[in-house]
């Protein structure tokens, strides 16, 4: 890496920038303090040992890896098609794949009724035809996690194709590359810490949702409670549980965005 | 300079705009101007119907004051109000949620039971599972779902439940009673446990099913101004409308019985 230009100024920044800087720290890390100063430490050991807690994490980091490969598996591809094919309406396209960011999750988790439901457009025919229904299962926890989280993956994923030198694909096609290997062969190595950027972004959101997961899958302790469910129902009367139970997630977000930061996308 | 120049106007509109909400809501708050007053009232999830058309009529008789409302879990308001959210009324479904707040010492005198609820099955207008009674709920293949343990409908659903030795496993345990409604009515689930007054509310969508053990878990609704209220006057005068004939008159109607 070479020492870009900035790095040579004056060592001190402007209080301008340092003042609302500090002060948005604090707002970030406040409540976190909170949660830790509220902490019930002398029983957190026997409190993470209970079976219902166990059992919300595994279920947790089951469904949000599993929400995370299918963004993937279809996520990647929906962003190529965006930054690489013209066609007519990509603008209107580009915002439908954006609306699950803005709406709330709880929308979402109606909207996911109304479609995948039992009496949904699909969801009915799924029923007829396979007896497959989805609420109330954790494929359907997979399902909402998926539907709030892909966007993350795409947006990431699309300005890192937008980003990429065009010059090494458009060589590879010169030497007789179809599309479809240029694609895995040079478009993918060089977006590689995008998608990865993106994965983990599209994992995090996925490991929080609540709204439209209790919406779409309702909750049921092994199969559809996740840990935010947990959280929120613990809160409804033992409180201490819930501060626990945020405890856990937090430290769960904190060691694998640390850890995934490192090792995959290549920042410092 | 003019994109900054409208990004500053941007974040200047948006923060007056929040800081005017806040101003308002301060000011009804402290009842500083008479001419608009707000009452704030936390009442149990399964009043959203009532209390809205008894605060309508409260605002009607009491002219410059506007009546908030946040209906919820019973237990998550409770939660709320010890934590010091700003309610000058709390209506819970259940004597355990109300105790927290009058432990906490955030009751003004002593809460009043003014209406009592009990559960009824409600199934989807078509009733795909041919659910009669309480013992169709443990046959195989019938989606049911029922409020979550902490909050009381669910508790009331346990208590009902063990007496009639039926063993339910439900898909889902909701968040409150009108989650468990939404999925019946959706025609997700076929059937759940209900107070006979969503079920009413509902009736276009879901009927409600009379069960005889539904006697052994009748939940009495108590009510009562709170110790902070920013509004006392207020709070005072909102809990004799509700305890009033006409008020009750109103409950009655929606399927409550009187206590």
């Amino acid at each position: 890496m070479t020492r870009r230009e900035g790095d040579a100024r004056p060592a001190r920044p402007p209080w301008m920038l340092v003042l609302p800087g500090l002060v948005g720290l604090a707002f970030l890390v406040l409540p976190l303090l909170g949660l830790l100063w509220r902490a019930p430490w002398s029983t957190l050991g026997t409190r993470l040992a209970e079976p219902q807690v166990l059992e919300a994490l595994r279920l947790s980091l089951v469904t949000a890896t599993a929400a995370t490969a299918l963004c993937m598996f279809f996520g990647v591809p929906l962003a190529w098609l965006l930054a690489r094919v013209r066609f007519r309406g990509v603008r209107v396209v580009r915002a439908l794949v954006t609306v699950p960011l803005v709406l709330p999750p709880v929308v979402g988790g109606v909207a996911l009724l109304l479609a995948l439901g039992r009496r949904g457009i699909v969801g009915r025919w799924l029923d007829d035809a396979f007896g497959v229904t989805l609420p109330f299962t954790t494929a359907g926890v997979v399902l909402a996690e998926t539907f709030v989280a892909m966007p993350f993956l795409v947006i990431s994923v699309e300005g890192a194709l937008r980003a990429a030198d065009l010059r090494y694909e458009e060589a590879a096609a010169t030497l007789g590359a179809s599309r479809w290997t240029v694609f895995r062969r040079v478009t993918l190595p060089l977006v590689a810490p995008g998608v990865a950027a993106g994965a983990v972004l599209c994992w995090a959101r996925a490991l929080g949702e609540f709204g439209a997961t209790i919406t779409f899958a309702g909750n049921f302790p092994g199969r559809t409670q996740t840990m935010p469910l947990a959280v929120y129902l613990a809160l409804e009367n033992d409180p201490q549980a819930a501060i626990v139970l945020s405890l856990v997630l937090l430290a769960v977000s904190v060691v694998v965005l640390a850890a995934l930061r490192g090792r995959w996308t290549g920042t410092p | 300079m003019k994109r900054i120049l409208s990004a500053a106007a941007a974040a200047l509109t948006l923060l007056s705009a929040t800081a005017a909400c806040g101003d308002t809501g301060d000011d009804k708050g402290k009842g500083g101007d008479k001419g608009s007053r707000t009452l704030t009232v936390f009442a149990a999830a399964s009043l959203t119907e009532t209390f809205t058309a008894l605060g309508k009529d409260f605002e009607k008789s009491h002219p410059g004051v506007k009546v908030r409302f946040s209906f919820g879990g019973s237990s998550t308001l409770a939660q709320q109000i010890t934590q010091g959210a700003p309610a000058d009324v709390f209506a819970a479904a259940s004597p355990a949620t109300m105790k927290t707040v009058s432990e906490a010492g955030d009751a003004a005198g002593s809460p009043q039971v003014f209406v009592r609820n009990r559960l009824v099955i409600a199934v989807p207008k078509d009733d795909p599972a041919k659910v009669h009674g309480l013992s169709d709920l443990a046959r195989k293949g019938v989606k049911v779902v029922l409020c979550a343990d902490e909050v009381p409908c669910g508790a009331a659903a346990r208590t009902a439940l063990a007496a009639a030795h039926v063993d339910v496993k439900p898909v889902s345990k909701e968040q409150d009673v009108k989650a468990v409604l939404t999925k019946v009515r959706l025609g997700e689930a076929d059937a759940g446990l209900v107070y006979r007054t969503d079920a009413g509310a509902a009736a276009g969508q879901v009927t409600g099913i009379d069960f005889p053990e539904a006697a052994k878990a009748i939940n009495d609704y108590p009510i009562t101004e709170l110790a902070h209220a920013p509004q006392a006057g207020l709070a005072k005068e909102f809990v004799s409308l509700v305890l009033s004939p006409a008020g009750r008159a109103t409950l009655t109607k929606a399927g409550f019985e009187a206590p």
